[in-house]
Formats: C-alpha cells, structure tokens, sequence
C-alpha cells in the first residue's frame, strides 16, 4: 500500500535514505541540499537508523569518507550542490575509478560567481565526465523513486559505479508536493543487502585499493569502466521494471511527452519538463502538435535511443540549464545534436540556454520557444543555433 | 582471486580499479626504471651495520645471512636515505 504524504524533495530523499539505512552518511551542509542530511541525522539520532552518521568538514571529505567506507564494504551516501560538488571534484573520479558504487544526492545550484544559491545544473554537468551515472529528476516523485533505484543501479555487480540522483534547487528540493512513498519494508527489500564481492574489511582477503597505474595500465583500466557504464543502461531498464512491479511507476532512459505525433519537440532535464508539459497541454488544446523528450539517464547517454524517438519530428529545441564557454551551446545540446546527427532525416536542431542561476522560466516562455521551433519549422532562417531565454538584450 | 597484472593483461581481464589481491606482488613490477640517483655500494667501506637496509623506502637493500647485497635497482628510486644513513661513506650517489 502506498503512503501518501506531502513532503520537500530535501524531505523525500531523506526520507529514501532512513529506508534504505544505508551503513554510512557522510556529508557537509552546502544550500540547497543542507537539509538532506539534516533531516537524516536526526533519524540517526533517534535511533530510528544504525548509519554511521560523519559530519565532516567539508565535500572533499564527504566524498572521501564515503571512498573509504564504501571500500571497506559498506553502503555509503552523501548530499551536495554546486560549490560542494565542485570541492569533491578529485574525489569524485577516486570513486568512479575504484569501482565504488556510492549514492549521492546532487540538488543542482548555479556555480559561482557571482554567488548565487539557485537552480542551474553546472554543478552536476561539470561533473558530467567524471565517470558517475546521472540520473535526472522532474519532481520531489522522481527524486525519491531515482533515489531508491540509483542503489540497485550503481551495486549491480556488471555496474559497481557511482550514482548521481540530480534534482532542482529550491524548485524541487523545498517545494513541497502530494507524494506516493512505498512502505518501509518494501524498500528494504527492493535495495537488499550490499554485498560486495572484495572489500577492505574482509578478513579472508587482504586487498590494497587505489594503487597507481602507470601508463600501461591506466587506458585497460579506463577501457574496463566504460563497460561499467555500457552494462548500466540495461540495468537501469531491469531496476526500473522491478520498481515498476512494486510502485506502479514507470521509468525508462527518458520520457515522450506527447513525442509520438509531434511535429516540433522540445529536449529537456529536471523540473522544467514539468513546464514544459503544462505548456504543451495548453498548445494541444489549440490543435499544435508539440512535444517533450525529457532526459532521465544522462550517463551514460541514450543517444540512439534519443536519436529513434525524435525521429520523425522535423525541428528540435534543446533546453540547456548550463552554459559551457564553448560559445557553441550547452551540454545536453551537444549530446543530443550529437546523437541525431547520423539519423538519416534528422530534425533541424536549436539550443536555448535558459534559468541561469534560478531565473524563473514559465509557461510563457515555452510558449514563445514552441512559436519560434514552428517558424523555423516553417522555413524560418536560423541566424543563431544557441540562444539566450530571457535574457536582457 | 589471482590475477596476473602485466603488461599483457587486458582490459577484460584487468582487476577493477587496479585493485591489488595478492600480498608481495611488487616483485613482479620493475618500478625505479625513472631513478635520476643511484646509489653504488663501495663494498670495502662497509662494516655490516646494516642501518641501510631497515631506511629503504622500497626494501631496495637486500640482507641474507646478516650480510648486506648488491642494490635491488629495479626498485630503488635513488631517494639517496641510505646514503644519508651510512656512518662508513660505503654508499655515493651516483648519476644515472
């Protein structure tokens, strides 16, 4: 039976996590994702959890101490934004490298400066290339079924990586929404116990971790991890069905809105789908056949699978939450171009960097995008592939 | 679980983050192959004392029988300690 509650994404996550009683909780308080293990550690305090609960002095040790406890053969967790992710950046790779399947939740904030605290996604997509798998959220719903499914995803013994369940600041994470929790005893069962194949602490196996690999085994070792990632996206499809069987949810790579018939669509990640959706059930009901693919599994990225389900739609806006410096567009817009670009009819493709550091994006706005993705549609020049959402010109 | 990493392994076989099974595996890897220093063993000097041996970073200085041998140079970096340590002057540092 389902719980219904209302709860923060910062709550929901905490709340996966007590479920999950993961062995250790190693974390530092940055904004937006403080209250993660805030909330966490008072579960540990009232006995209500046996984690080992390590309140570090800052990411880099967070990241470390779920290093070594994750070595060691323990289930391990943290929470972090922006400049905490930033400072776990060396860390990060340790983790990935060795093989060690830690669950982090990444609310996203804007990098500085100037300083800001709000939702943008350059925290978690300059970590894009560390070698952890990204899993995206629209709600405080997806951020907590992510989460419960990342641990399955990372420990799978095909998989053994990192696992980064991302969310929007502030947008998610302390918007409070009506949720489905499963049962306490159904997560349990659902993650299971972490066995680890070789891990520090057993006695029967002297192991040494992390050693240094010159040149001659550094690309076997690099070569090994990829595989790592290969093997994840079917596991992520066999966690997501198990999940299904247990919560009614669905979860795939990414999800088609209204794909199937659109004759222009939209690409998107985090909570700004949900606008999206808003805006393309407005514009159905005036007859415009628009639609959302939005990214759940951005490492590794889906790209043929991308490439099929926009097969048919002939213009293709890509929404970026980042900017890369490149001067040629955002992440997820060179992914994504990337991925289309042997599709023998592939779409007309534009990028729009929006919401940098929390601007706030509307109905509105999509609306606006949509009108320009049917000009275009129309035969309407492209003078720039990468544009700017309302930004002051 | 016994993996022979060498430089022949693949990427198959090769142990997930390099991580190390067995004990004592350094044996079978030549790492002072980058040494700038090498110290050379003035055998007449040495009185047997021994103090080098127990310094080395990388068991570089092999004892049998409580008597010193030859450097283990596919091991020593040349950190130049035992040199250091030696009261007899029975070690000096030499360019590679």
């Amino acid at each position: 039976m389902p719980i219904r509650d209302r709860l923060s994404g910062n709550e929901a996550i905490s709340v996966a996590m007590r479920q999950i009683n993961p062995d250790v909780v190693a974390a530092f308080p940055i904004t937006p994702s403080t209250e993660i293990p805030q909330y966490f550690s008072k579960y540990v305090a009232d006995g209500v959890v046996d984690t080992e609960f390590v309140p570090v002095e800052s990411e880099h040790s967070a990241m470390s101490a779920c290093i070594g406890a994750q070595g060691a053969g323990a289930r391990s967790m943290t929470a972090t934004s922006s400049c905490g992710l930033a400072l776990m950046w060396e860390m990060l790779y340790i983790a990935s490298s060795s093989r060690l399947p830690i669950t982090l939740a990444c609310v996203n904030r804007a990098l500085s400066g100037p300083i800001n605290i709000n939702a943008d996604h350059g925290d978690s997509m300059g970590a894009r290339d560390s070698g952890w798998i990204q899993i995206y959220s629209e709600d405080n719903q997806e951020a907590y079924d992510n989460f419960i499914q990342a641990v399955r995803i990372g420990e799978d013994e095909r998989v053994m990586l990192p696992v980064m369940v991302c969310q929007d600041g502030f947008i998610t994470s302390h918007g409070v929404e009506n949720m489905d929790l499963l049962e306490d005893k159904e997560v349990k069962e659902f993650v299971g116990e972490y066995t680890p194949k070789h891990y520090l602490l057993n006695p029967q196996e002297p192991i040494a971790m992390g050693p240094y690999a010159t040149d001659k085994y550094y690309m076997e070792h690099k070569r090994q991890q990829v595989e790592g990632m290969k093997e994840a996206k079917e596991v992520v499809l066999k966690v997501a069905k198990e999940f299904e069987k247990i919560s009614g949810r669905k979860y795939g790579f990414f999800e088609e809105y209204m794909l199937e018939d659109a004759e222009v669509a939209l690409v998107a990640i985090n909570s700004t789908a949900g606008t999206i959706k808003a805006t393309i059930d407005e514009m159905r009901n005036e007859g415009k056949k628009v639609g959302l693919l939005k990214i759940r599994l951005f490492r590794p990225f889906p790209g043929e699978e991308i490439s099929k389900a926009l097969k048919d739609v002939s213009v293709v806006g890509i929404m970026d939450r980042s900017e890369t410096f490149s001067t040629q567009g955002g992440p997820l817009f060179f992914e994504t171009r990337s991925a289309l670009y042997d599709n023998p009819n592939r779409p007309k493709v534009v990028n729009y960097i929006y919401g940098l550091g929390g601007r706030d994006i509307s109905t509105k706005d999509i609306r606006k995008v949509y009108e320009e993705l049917y000009e275009i549609k129309m035969g309407k020049e492209v003078e720039e592939t990468c544009t700017y959402l309302g930004v002051r010109e | 679980m016994s993996v022979k990493i060498n430089e022949k392994v693949t990427w198959r076989d090769i142990t997930p983050g390099g991580t190390i099974y067995d004990a004592g595996n350094s044996s079978e890897f030549k790492t002072g192959d980058w040494r700038v220093l090498k110290p050379v063993f003035v055998e007449e000097k040495c009185k047997q004392c021994l103090l080098c041996a127990p310094v080395c970073p990388d068991s570089a200085v092999p004892v049998e029988n409580k008597v010193r041998g030859e450097f283990d140079y596919d091991h020593c970096k040349g950190c130049g300690i035992c040199m250091k340590v030696c009261p007899f002057d029975a070690i000096q540092m030499v360019s590679e």
